[in-house]
């Protein structure tokens, strides 16, 4: 395998996990407050979910010679780059919807063109991550249609999460084409298989009709159809925002890592007592053995 | 800032896991996960591997027990069967339009 492809495969599918990783914390965040016990139930499902893709996309880029707790190490000390999504707050009960619909329908679009990428363990865990979060992206859609029918300050509530969440959730994609120069190198490997732009024209052109159908509105004035393209056009992105999310200064970035190393170390002794239980098993067992 | 722990995770030994659906198939590899014991590693493995009623059955190998043929020789190593489609019923055409055949 040549190294150039190991390096980039690593470097893409980390972050990837790490993005799952931390993007528990959003949601996390409103699992005591859901506003009933099913929500609560189905909030729990998904977020385990999250950290169920992490540790799929974990072992994958294990599987090219990078020690897990090597990885771990990378976003503990802040080395590691994740989706600058989850550097954003999730203000109300109606950002869970958002996130859901709009975060995680953006990561599919993302993600099933690359169940057929290039290195076979990458395309298998994209295959079950995707599986998965076709039921994120439905209830965050039903979460969002509940309170869009619901009262005037709830139809408000959704509609104020869709404004804040859509610029965001079209960054995902990346930074225009004319500025990811390193694109055609990933295409050409296959561990890319559509450009951002063509994946972020894919994705608006999917949730424009989901957004009539919600009945809320999308806060971009110059989203309109185009007959001659068979596309909707749609405004200009603030990348002025998004290259300096991703520079750390989101508005949660310190607290999304502070948080990820608060959960690791205040965890730490699970880790030790089952290594030390595992341990001495395997003493008592050596022990009978050799009676 | 310090490093994480030395009892850290990831430090654990490697399992390959593999579930047998409820479809009558035999156990296919699912994945794989980090556990300290076999024990630790076939729960994980069903939280990890079958929150949607994937598997009836799960069986947890540690990754250094497996052999695994060398990816890079394939083609010698499976050489043998080249060429044999004598091996396969569809080379076999005599008997084309006979029934139950």
């Amino acid at each position: 395998m040549p190294e150039p492809y190991r390096k980039t495969l690593v470097r893409q599918v980390s972050q990837h996990a790490h993005s799952e990783i931390i993007g528990m914390q959003p949601e996390g965040n409103w699992i005591s407050r859901a506003p009933s016990l099913k929500r609560k139930a189905i909030l729990m499902a998904k977020v385990q979910d999250e950290a169920g893709h992490g540790l799929y996309l974990y072992s994958a880029a294990e599987t090219l010679g990078t020690p897990r707790d090597e990885m771990f190490d990378q976003l503990y000390t802040g080395r590691a780059k994740y989706s600058s999504i989850f550097n954003y707050p999730a203000r109300t009960w109606a950002d869970v919807g958002a996130i859901g619909w709009l975060v995680d329908g953006a990561a599919i679009t993302n993600q099933v063109p690359l169940c057929r990428a290039s290195y076979g363990p990458y395309g298998r865990a994209m295959v079950r991550v995707c599986k998965e979060e076709s039921f994120h992206q439905r209830q965050g859609w039903e979460i969002l249609y509940t309170l869009s029918h619901g009262t005037e300050e709830q139809h408000q509530m959704a509609q104020d999460a869709v404004d804040r969440f859509y610029g965001p959730a079209l960054q995902m994609f990346g930074p225009p084409d004319s500025d990811s120069p390193n694109s055609g190198q990933s295409m050409a490997w296959n561990i890319k298989r559509f450009s951002n732009d063509e994946l972020r024209q894919r994705f608006v052109d999917m949730i424009v009709p989901q957004a009539e159908a919600l009945g809320l509105t999308l806060p971009d004035p110059d989203l309109q159809w185009n007959e001659e393209r068979g596309h909707y056009d749609f405004g200009e992105l603030d990348w002025d925002e998004f290259f300096s999310v991703l520079k750390g200064n989101g508005p949660l970035s310190r607290q999304r890592l502070e948080h990820y190393r608060r959960a690791r170390d205040e965890g730490a002794w699970v880790r030790e007592a089952a290594a030390a239980y595992a341990g001495r098993q395997h003493q008592e067992q050596a022990a009978l053995a050799g009676a | 800032m310090t490093s994480i722990d030395p009892a850290d995770s990831g430090s654990w030994p490697l399992w390959e896991v593999f579930i047998r659906s409820s479809r009558g198939l035999s156990h296919v590899h699912a994945g794989s996960l980090h556990a300290p014991d076999a024990t630790m590693a076939l729960r994980n493995a069903r939280d990890l591997y079958t929150r949607r009623n994937e598997g009836t059955s799960v069986w947890v190998v540690p990754a250094e027990a497996i052999m695994a043929s060398d990816p890079d020789s394939k083609g010698g190593f499976f050489e043998s069967p080249q060429g044999k489609s004598y091996r396969h019923a569809t080379y076999y055409t005599q008997s084309e339009g006979v029934k139950h055949l």
